[in-house]
């Protein structure tokens, strides 16, 4: 293009912002697309289920909660994070992660497989007050979790949602959620959450084996 | 009869006003997030003043509120006075000015209570995001109806970046936050998985690369020759670098999850754009520093100029860090750890906080109907407040990170990790200290602007300024190029 036609671009409103629209489009169309492509093969390992309506709870305290700041949930093809973490983290593993926890940055450590490595009563002490458990933690506390309860029909139709979304939970799932958290406090889901990762979205028979020598 | 045109600057005084306090207010929400990752019973049980509930207030406090105000702002004053003419639809205008600020108010009201959608730099819930939409496409009708009626034929530079900016946030905008609200206050997107995370790095990664990026370089393409007082270095090198720029940046965003779950293809196509990624960058920093060819000397005298330079000093040294940290085997070092927050502040403080002080000081008293900024010593200490925190800042998270990198992959001779997660904490907590101790040197700088800010805007206070009228040039029929310089 020699330099006249720059020109008329450039004398041309309509024709820059037209050009502009399909230059910035391109790339996104290039990556995006075969992505949701091969995103759609991806299917949850035979037995993985989605969210139970506890553990779903809990998923979305730890949203709201933003803990995706400080920890990932995404194991590297990397050497040194499957010492330190466990098997790495596959695409099939968060098909029902609406929005995807994978994160950005490690102040503490990856979640991705933490389930069963700590006790129940651990992982709730930990969360009302980290420095009981681990002195020199700079987590924050979390105290109020243990008093604020499930709502149950609020989570009957986020489960409602989810399926319209596309996740196979059947009228029985939907039905029972509101009497499966009944009584139970956020700190109940956030820990049944936590306790599932690495586990309940694994095929069982390979979830022992993928739990890797940890420190 | 002549009617004479004046430009609207009222929508600017506001915008100017606006940000300079988001610019304290998020820097503040910023310094006290740091703060508790130091001291971490900072939050004293409290769930909105909690580090998790905090940071998202701060990246959409210093991104858009901070950023957006001051973009709008300079982007009705630039698309003014280089169209000669008025601001079209004032309405219109004022709308997206009073709507913008409704739609930050919001999303700071509304994250901390933990109402938050979790992608980053798109935390705020879909209520919010209608809201953005609506406010952004009035943005782009103000700002395209405004050049169709300018009367300089030839549309500057700046408003070329001006124009990416806004077509292109609209467009990531609107992809990455499609959801099915289940209430007012939650709401489940479209994708999972993998799709999810592809769709927000790609939103995430080009945020920075046409809202932090692009509408920043449209800022400068007007006010550092403005304030250099001579032309452009190269308009020719202009065009080559905003075709590229706005074309390879879009590739770029995969380079956020290397080694994951993503598709391996995508990973490398994201790294050899980053890696191209370089010259445009390189070209747009380097034609703006060479726009100071012959008027160095003005740096002695001008901090406004002083911050331009220093702004795309930072702009070359970050985007060739990015791009550095997009090659695979860097990207298994940085990633994950405080090196990448250094990056950000390093583009962030440095050239995008930068480049809008300069320009500030240099809008503001031609907006405010005065001769110059109230104190000249007052811009003096502002820019090495804000270059000392800046750095302490960044020094500090690039010892964290690397640091914490190596311990991560640290190994003894039988093959085993040589430290726990635990001990790389303790080693970078004393860095945690120090980049606070920065951000409350930025932020005190930010305090000596809006003193210096207030006291230029005496007379806009008192209603006593005069509007300025539009220079009416030639019918566009009897416009001459200027001719283009020979050589570069």
């Amino acid at each position: 293009m020699a330099y006249r036609h720059f020109e008329f671009i450039e004398k041309h409103a309509a024709v820059l912002g037209i050009l502009i629209a399909i230059m910035v489009s391109l790339g996104g169309l290039a990556e995006l697309l075969p992505t949701f492509v091969e995103a759609r093969g991806v299917k949850a390992t035979a037995g993985v289920k989605p969210y139970d309506p506890l553990r779903l709870a809990g998923r979305d305290v730890y949203v709201r909660e933003g803990c995706y700041l400080c920890h990932s949930q995404m194991i590297r093809t990397l050497r040194f994070e499957t010492q330190r973490y466990g098997a790495f983290s596959t695409a099939e593993e968060s098909v029902y992660d609406r929005p995807f926890q994978w994160g950005s940055k490690r102040t503490g450590p990856d979640l991705a497989r933490v389930g069963g490595k700590y006790s129940d009563d651990w992982q709730r002490l930990h969360l009302v007050d980290p420095r009981a458990v681990v002195p020199e933690s700079n987590m924050p506390a979390y105290p109020w979790l243990a008093t604020a309860r499930i709502d149950g029909a609020d989570l009957t139709a986020r489960m409602r949602v989810l399926r319209r979304l596309g996740d196979p939970y059947d009228d029985a799932d939907i039905a029972g959620a509101a009497a499966a958290v009944d009584g139970k406090t956020e700190l109940d889901a956030l820990v049944a959450y936590l306790q599932g990762l690495g586990i309940a979205n694994v095929p069982q028979a390979t979830a022992v084996s993928m739990s890797g020598d940890t420190q | 009869m002549t009617v004479v045109e004046h430009y609207n600057d009222k929508v600017v005084r506001l915008f100017l006003l606006a940000a300079t306090v988001w610019g304290i207010v998020g820097m503040l929400l910023g310094m006290y997030a740091a703060a508790e990752l130091a001291w971490p019973s900072l939050n004293f049980g409290i769930p909105w003043l909690t580090f998790s509930r905090l940071r998202p207030d701060h990246t959409f406090g210093v991104i858009f509120a901070f950023g957006g105000s001051a973009l709008m702002g300079t982007c009705y004053y630039v698309v003014q006075r280089t169209g000669h003419t008025r601001l079209a639809w004032g309405n219109l205008a004022e709308f997206t000015f009073w709507g913008w600020q409704l739609a930050c108010v919001l999303a700071m009201l509304t994250m901390p209570l933990g109402i938050t959608q979790s992608k980053e730099y798109a935390e705020p819930e879909w209520f919010i995001d209608i809201l953005i939409a609506i406010v952004w496409v009035s943005f782009g009708a103000v700002f395209f109806a405004t050049l169709a009626r300018r009367r300089i034929r030839h549309i500057y530079v700046a408003n070329w970046y001006y124009g990416a900016f806004i077509i292109a946030v609209g467009l990531l905008h609107i992809v990455n936050n499609l959801a099915l609200p289940v209430s007012l206050t939650k709401s489940y997107p479209i994708y999972a998985g993998v799709a999810d995370a592809m769709v927000q790095w790609w939103y995430g990664h080009n945020a920075v690369a046409f809202f932090l990026t692009a509408g920043f370089l449209g800022m400068m393409y007007y006010f550092v020759p403005r304030q250099a007082q001579q032309p452009l270095w190269s308009y020719r090198f202009s065009i080559v670098n905003f075709w590229a720029l706005i074309s390879i940046y879009m590739w770029a965003g995969s380079h956020h999850l290397m080694y994951t779950a993503l598709p391996d293809w995508v990973q490398s196509v994201g790294m050899a754009f980053s890696l191209v990624l370089l010259m445009p960058s390189w070209g747009s920093a380097a034609n703006g520093l060479l726009t100071f060819n012959g008027a160095w000397h003005r740096l002695k005298s001008d901090p406004a100029a002083k911050f331009m330079v220093l702004a795309l000093v930072f702009y070359a040294a970050s985007t060739t860090e990015g791009s550095l940290m997009a090659i695979k085997t860097v990207n298994s070092l940085s990633h994950y750890t405080d090196w990448t927050i250094a990056h950000v502040h390093s583009g962030s403080l440095g050239w995008v906080a930068m480049i809008t002080i300069g320009s500030l000081y240099a809008m503001a008293p031609r907006a405010l109907g005065r001769p110059e900024m109230h104190s000249n010593k007052a811009m003096e200490l502002h820019f090495w407040l804000h270059t000392a925190g800046t750095l302490l800042y960044i020094i500090a998270m690039w010892i964290a990170g690397v640091t914490a990198g190596m311990m991560w992959r640290a190994t003894g001779a039988d093959g085993s990790l040589t430290y726990s997660f635990l001990d790389s904490l303790l080693a970078i907590e004393p860095m945690y200290v120090m980049r606070w101790f920065g951000g409350v040197l930025i932020w005190l700088g930010m305090w000596v602007m809006a003193w210096n800010l207030w006291y230029t805007a005496a007379d806009a206070r008192k209603r006593i300024i005069q509007p300025v009228p539009v220079p009416i040039p030639e019918p566009e029929s009897r416009q001459t190029p200027a001719p283009l310089p020979a050589v570069g």
